[in-house]
């Protein structure tokens, strides 16, 4: 490796590289777009990208602002309307992996995207649930993309606004949530996966230069951690040029 | 039940369509996903100081806080209040968070389920269900219900319909008799015109007649009330291949609406004192 990589890059890069076997990936604005663009420039030339508008396999060479830029339905395969999009691809698990942010995650991937503080006189008002709750429950998996600080990461939600896994096994299954739901959240510290057993966010993997120490302390709860956490994977040259190149679009 | 209309849709002013459709205290849906988003319309409304509206629609955005930030609205129903890839919309987390200009109302739901209640009104069912809603927090404080399928016993969730008096979308081209055509991202937009009881279509440009063109939403004109020319009439979003969404615009409004004074001070200059589309 010669080229230094930031922690932002690291983030993405490591989230490009979960589409590398997947068909179908959902998309909500921001760093989900670059990373699945990212993907299918280095790891997956036919990944789907299927974004919230209602465009499927849009294949934008521009990163977008929003998910319904211009670019995103001229370059898509076919375009529906919204109560297709949820109703005929979305709600029967036609989409492999989705990627969601969130302000507060909990230790069960449970995301909240409506308020911080009480709901009827809230500190802070977010945007809502969108897509999220329906996604979140009917796509095969998904992954999660925040940082990782004690504000995000927190021991409980103000508001569940979408179902990760609940209060921990079983609690899918008895929802008839259909998805495998969070399968790994991706800070810029680490990775954190639910364990097998209690379905509990553990710490797998660190990113370069990262410790258990640190990533301990920027976590609201008793964060677990594996037995040996894995050392990401250096970006490579090839990947880091890539991000950089779509970056400077 | 809904009106079953005898006449074609009259293609009239936007002003004049602005007066004769839309009532103060009414239930208003201005929709378009992103995409053609109804914004001479809105502030055609904001010119003629409508208020108390019930404003609806699924992806509130800037013009919606603008509307908010004016006072407009008594409430707000929708299912995802940001400005796309910025952040916050100001106007809309002021109004929720302080009450200003004064409090409002709301009543939010998933993008599912405002789709599939917009879908419901325009088959005039009374409701729709879909799987959602299960588990989270959504349930409690808004108009969800379960229920049971008749033929296998799954559990499903259930959302009254969408039945908005008056719907407004934007369009790229309408024919003399008020026969409309969209394409690019479609959104809600059938949906929300077929649910309303009153509904205004505005689009870019009137043609003597529309082209066939693969996967175009085309709205008959005796399935709407009034057509009204407007030109550039979705910017600072877009008309697909005729406008383009002005994203400078979008991170612009961060700044300018985040602090109320100079919000007020850009509606005056831009919106108040301009003047509406012939």
């Amino acid at each position: 490796m010669s080229l230094e990589a930031s922690t932002d890059e690291v983030q993405t890069i490591v989230a490009a590289r979960r589409l590398a076997g997947a068909r179908t990936v959902f998309i909500g604005v921001g760093r989900p777009s670059t990373a699945a663009i990212l993907a299918r420039l280095v790891h997956n030339p036919d990944l789907v990208l299927i974004y919230e508008s209602g465009t499927i396999g849009a294949k934008p060479f521009h990163i977008p602002l929003s998910i319904g830029d211009g670019e995103l339905s001229e370059t898509a395969d076919l375009v529906v309307g919204v109560p297709e999009m949820f109703n005929y691809w979305i709600g029967p698990g036609r989409v492999d992996v989705a990627f969601l942010g969130a302000a507060q995650v909990d230790r069960f991937a449970n995301l909240n995207s409506t308020v911080i503080g009480d709901y009827d006189s809230p500190r802070t008002r977010l945007p809502g649930a969108g897509g999220a709750p329906e996604i979140a429950s009917s796509c095969g998996e998904v992954i999660v993309t925040v940082a990782h600080s004690r504000r995000t990461l927190v021991d409980r939600l103000d508001f569940r606004t979408t179902v990760g896994h609940g209060d921990g096994p079983g609690t899918r299954e008895r929802l008839g949530l259909r998805g495998k739901g969070p399968t790994a959240v991706i800070t810029d510290l680490g990775v954190l996966e639910p364990d097998p057993v209690s379905a509990e966010l553990t710490l797998t993997e660190l990113h370069e230069g990262a410790t258990v120490e640190q990533a301990r302390e920027a976590t609201g709860w008793d964060l677990a951690v594996a037995a040996a956490p894995r050392v990401t994977q250096a970006p490579s040259d090839t990947e880091l040029e890539a991000l950089r190149e779509l970056l400077a679009r | 039940m809904f009106t079953m209309r005898t006449t074609m849709a009259r293609i009239v002013g936007l002003s004049e369509a602005v007066a004769e459709l839309v009532h103060d205290g009414d239930s208003v849906a201005l929709e378009g996903f992103t995409h053609l988003i109804p914004f001479a319309a809105g502030h055609e409304l904001l010119r003629q100081g409508r208020r108390e509206l019930e404003l609806v629609r699924m992806t509130p955005d800037l013009l919606y806080d603008q509307l908010i930030g004016m006072g407009v609205a008594r409430r707000l129903v929708f299912s995802y209040g940001g400005n796309p890839g910025v952040g916050s919309l100001h106007r809309f987390r002021d109004a929720i968070e302080h009450g200003w200009p004064h409090p409002i109302e709301i009543e939010e739901h998933s993008h599912a389920g405002m789709a599939n209640r917009y879908a419901a009104g325009a088959a005039d069912l009374p409701f729709a269900v879909l799987r959602g809603y299960a588990g989270t927090d959504l349930v409690e404080h808004t108009a969800v219900r379960f229920l049971e399928c008749p033929f296998t016993g799954e559990r499903l969730a259930a959302v009254a319909a969408l039945r908005p008096d008056v719907a407004i979308v934007h369009a790229q081209e309408a024919d003399g008799e008020g026969n409309v055509a969209l394409w690019g991202i479609p959104g809600v937009q059938k949906e929300a015109v077929l649910a309303a009881t009153r509904s205004l279509v505005t689009v870019e440009r009137l043609v003597e007649r529309l082209e066939p063109r693969a996967g175009a939403v085309v709205i008959p004109g005796w399935t709407l009330d009034l057509v009204a020319l407007a030109p550039g009439g979705s910017q600072p979003s877009y008309s697909q291949g005729i406008t383009r969404r002005d994203n400078d615009f979008y991170r612009d409004w961060d700044h300018i609406s985040r602090d109320r004074d100079r919000f007020r001070a850009w509606m005056d200059e831009h919106v108040l004192n301009g003047v509406a589309a012939r």
